[in-house]
């Protein structure tokens, strides 16, 4: 690609001969304002903040779409650029309700903080409020149509990213919306609850739905005996809430939080992520030995789970029957750990922290329930604990590290590294080798299965079995796997599938800035706590050892399938 | 009716062509006379292109329409020159005699109203047309009249 030179604020700066005005700048340190554009998903030059005047072109340009050229004279910053771009927030604003005080996203908006950095003093345009009501019928996400300023940021990601196009958008003009198809609920049709949506909606035009009243309720309640399990991906980005850095390990001070809220047990999904392993483990195994159906595929994610239900109902028995860490966790703690402690598990209420709006569906399915009661009763986001902890007035980062509760708060680093793309087929393969071959796996790492990479292929030696592996996340990227496998154009006996690009890390309910270079601080967390952690497999978790001993005998036993698996339905593409 | 063999022809003429979608729904609505729920599922499995995008064009071109249309279509023109001329007080007198708003349909399935922007004959207006056939200068005190005309049409077209 050749390259050209032009001046951006009479800065020169070179730049390949197809860069955008925008990326060009941000590249040189200059800032343009956008709202609808969204880096290689959505520029469309729709919102025209991002308005800059190149010397000799008859009216200002979009930045975001704007191509480069030889010679080009750029300025971002004239008195008729800066005007025209507030006359184009004001528009955007004067039919937005002004409601910040009561947003969800108030102090984390994007175009709220537009606002502010245009130093809006006043909005002279009062237009008429879109009359679409608020959707609440999703359990996952509401969506409020009034606070959508179009930018079909959302749409992008729904479609490019995860396939699935569950939103578009629909009508014209003032009367245009983001809806399913003939404007349904969201919770009737095929969405998978993922959130994605949510994280990159500028606004809180969707979000997630909010049930921290349910927990506050809990809590006060002196009947209950409140649980809380943690998932891997929240202890690398609940600190950002807090002003501290993407992928930074908070774990001890996430339990410390935790127990300053109230709760009278602190338990980590990690336990149960082990758990899988060897539930996971020895099903894959078992599907080798005895022919069973191949490739195993795994099952901890409920958006995929979702997805796979409505779109690729064929391979539904390909999925591992094993439930996800959250709900193993949930069936335990209401038997298990209530005989151990002597409690009645209708006492009992769980709360999960997800960095995932997708458990909150996974939660409420109807076969969640095999402890005799609603396994999870409540499944929080990572943002929705944020805003709990500043209500109760929580200094995040001040607080003394603390450690999880026994026995359900015991795990390992393999357990941890759920939260990654690649994580649970590495820690199913420092089990499954162990197991097979009998010999010490040493050094632990696989690192074929690790990064961004869309699509992971590896394979790896068992005993003389070549095991051929894939790894992808995002939906996108699954479906290209699926119709590889379908087609029979490859051949694999394991594949990982997350909902979410990066893992559980870039979850739907994360704190909102998730970004890529947010995702991948993130996962450098992840496996920095891994490497802290002085067990790494998780067949060498003493309290997954004690929970065979003690109630579940064995992988795959009677109490096992009662307990930890489940079944799948098909759902229909609509 | 839909000739059904017809109809499974064209989804499977144009199987996972995306960019045939607008020219499917208009065959579609030609076919069915609408574009009901069922209808659009069918073309966004065979085209391959999401639901939510079939309804989003659907949606968008006002010439689709997702509920059954009368036997016959009167398109009123609400266009600057038709409006000052009197198009409201005609569109008023369709709706009380026709019990009816624009995009609806008469309960007996005989007519289904709309308003349109500029039918390209402003001097003759307020214009309104009825199928093919087009009504200059009308005056609220006409309408009956000629809406009698395409029920009695109607009417002996049955009896024939």
């Amino acid at each position: 690609m050749s390259s050209v030179n032009l001046t951006i604020d009479g800065k020169p700066v070179q730049a390949e001969a197809d860069a955008t005005i925008l990326e060009t700048a941000r590249r040189a340190g200059i800032k343009i304002p956008t709202l609808c554009y969204l880096e290689e998903l959505n520029v469309i030059g729709a919102c025209r903040l991002c308005l800059v005047r190149v010397e000799g072109a008859r009216a200002l340009q979009p930045a975001c779409v704007a191509r480069v050229a030889e010679g080009m004279v750029v300025r971002t910053n004239t008195p008729d650029v800066l005007q025209a771009r507030r006359l184009n927030l004001e528009l955007i604003l004067s039919n937005h309700p002004r409601e910040c005080l009561t947003c969800p996203r108030n102090n984390n908006c994007e175009l709220q903080q537009l606002a502010a950095d245009f130093g809006l003093e006043e909005i002279r345009f009062e237009g008429e409020i879109t009359p679409y009501p608020v959707d609440d019928s999703s359990p996952a996400l509401v969506r409020d149509p009034r606070k959508c300023v179009l930018c079909r940021r959302c749409v992008a990601v729904c479609e490019q990213v995860q396939g699935v196009s569950a939103i578009s958008v629909q009508e014209r003009g003032f009367n245009t919306i983001v809806a399913p198809a003939f404007l349904d609920p969201l919770g009737s049709v095929a969405c998978v609850n993922c959130g994605q949506c949510a994280l990159v909606c500028p606004t809180a035009a969707i979000h997630e739905k909010d049930q921290t009243a349910a927990v506050w309720a809990a809590l006060a309640d002196p009947q209950k005996h409140v649980v809380v399990q943690t998932a891997p991906a929240v202890r690398v980005s609940i600190g950002e809430m807090f002003g501290l850095k993407p992928g930074e390990v908070v774990t001890g001070k996430l339990v410390a939080a935790l127990r300053h809220l109230g709760f009278d047990r602190v338990f980590d999904t990690d336990f149960s992520a082990d758990l899988t392993i060897m539930e996971e483990g020895s099903e894959l195994l078992s599907r080798l030995k005895e022919g069973g159906r191949l490739p195993l595929i795994t099952s901890c994610s409920p958006g995929w789970i979702k997805f796979i239900e409505h779109f690729y109902p064929a391979l539904l028995s390909n999925l591992s029957t094993c439930k996800s860490p959250q709900q193993m966790f949930g069936a335990l703690a209401k038997t298990y750990y209530a005989q151990k402690a002597g409690i009645d598990p209708a006492d009992i209420f769980v709360v999960s922290i997800m960095p995932c709006t997708a458990k909150k569906f996974e939660a409420g399915r109807p076969e969640m329930n095999s402890s005799g009661y609603q396994d999870v009763d409540v499944v929080l986001t990572t943002r929705e604990l944020g805003k709990m902890l500043k209500q109760a007035g929580v200094d995040f980062d001040s607080l003394s590290e603390e450690e999880y509760d026994d026995p359900l708060g015991i795990s390992t680093g393999a357990g941890v590294i759920f939260g990654a793309t690649g994580g649970v087929m590495e820690a199913a393969l420092r089990t499954a080798y162990e197991l097979v071959t009998g010999e010490t796996l040493e050094p632990v790492d696989f690192t074929a299965v690790r990064g961004m990479a869309g699509v992971k292929e590896a394979a790896v030696n068992l005993n003389g079995t070549e095991l051929k592996l894939a790894v992808a996340h995002g939906l996108g990227n699954a479906r290209k796997v699926l119709d590889a496998v379908s087609s029979g154009e490859k051949t694999f006996h394991f594949i990982e599938i997350m909902c979410c690009p990066g893992g559980c890390i870039g979850g739907g309910g994360q704190p909102i800035p998730t970004n890529t270079e947010i995702r991948a601080k993130r996962i450098a967390g992840i496996y920095r706590a891994d490497r802290e952690m002085p067990r790494r497999k998780s067949h060498e978790n003493p309290a997954v050892q004690a929970l065979y001993k003690e109630f579940l005998e064995q992988p795959l036993g009677y109490k096992s399938h009662e307990l930890l698996h489940t079944h799948y339905e098909p759902r229909g593409q609509f | 009716m839909v000739d059904s063999k017809e109809w499974e022809e064209l989804l499977a003429r144009h199987r996972d062509q995306p960019a045939a979608l607008i020219q499917v729904l208009h065959r579609a609505q030609e076919m069915h006379g609408y574009l009901p729920r069922e209808v659009l599922k069918e073309i966004s499995a065979a085209l391959n292109v999401p639901l939510s995008k079939v309804y989003g064009v659907v949606s968008f071109y006002s010439f689709f329409t997702t509920s059954p249309k009368g036997r016959h279509q009167i398109s009123l023109c609400k266009g600057t020159a038709c409006y000052v001329r009197g198009t409201n007080q005609l569109l008023d007198q369709l709706e009380r005699e026709l019990g009816l708003k624009p995009g609806e349909t008469t309960a007996d399935g005989e007519f289904s109203l709309s308003v349109v922007r500029c039918l390209g004959a402003c001097g003759l207006g307020p214009v309104m047309m009825i199928d093919d056939d087009v009504y200059a200068r009308v005056v609220p005190e006409r309408l009956a009249q000629i809406l009698d005309n395409y029920r009695l049409a109607g009417r002996q077209a049955k009896g024939a």
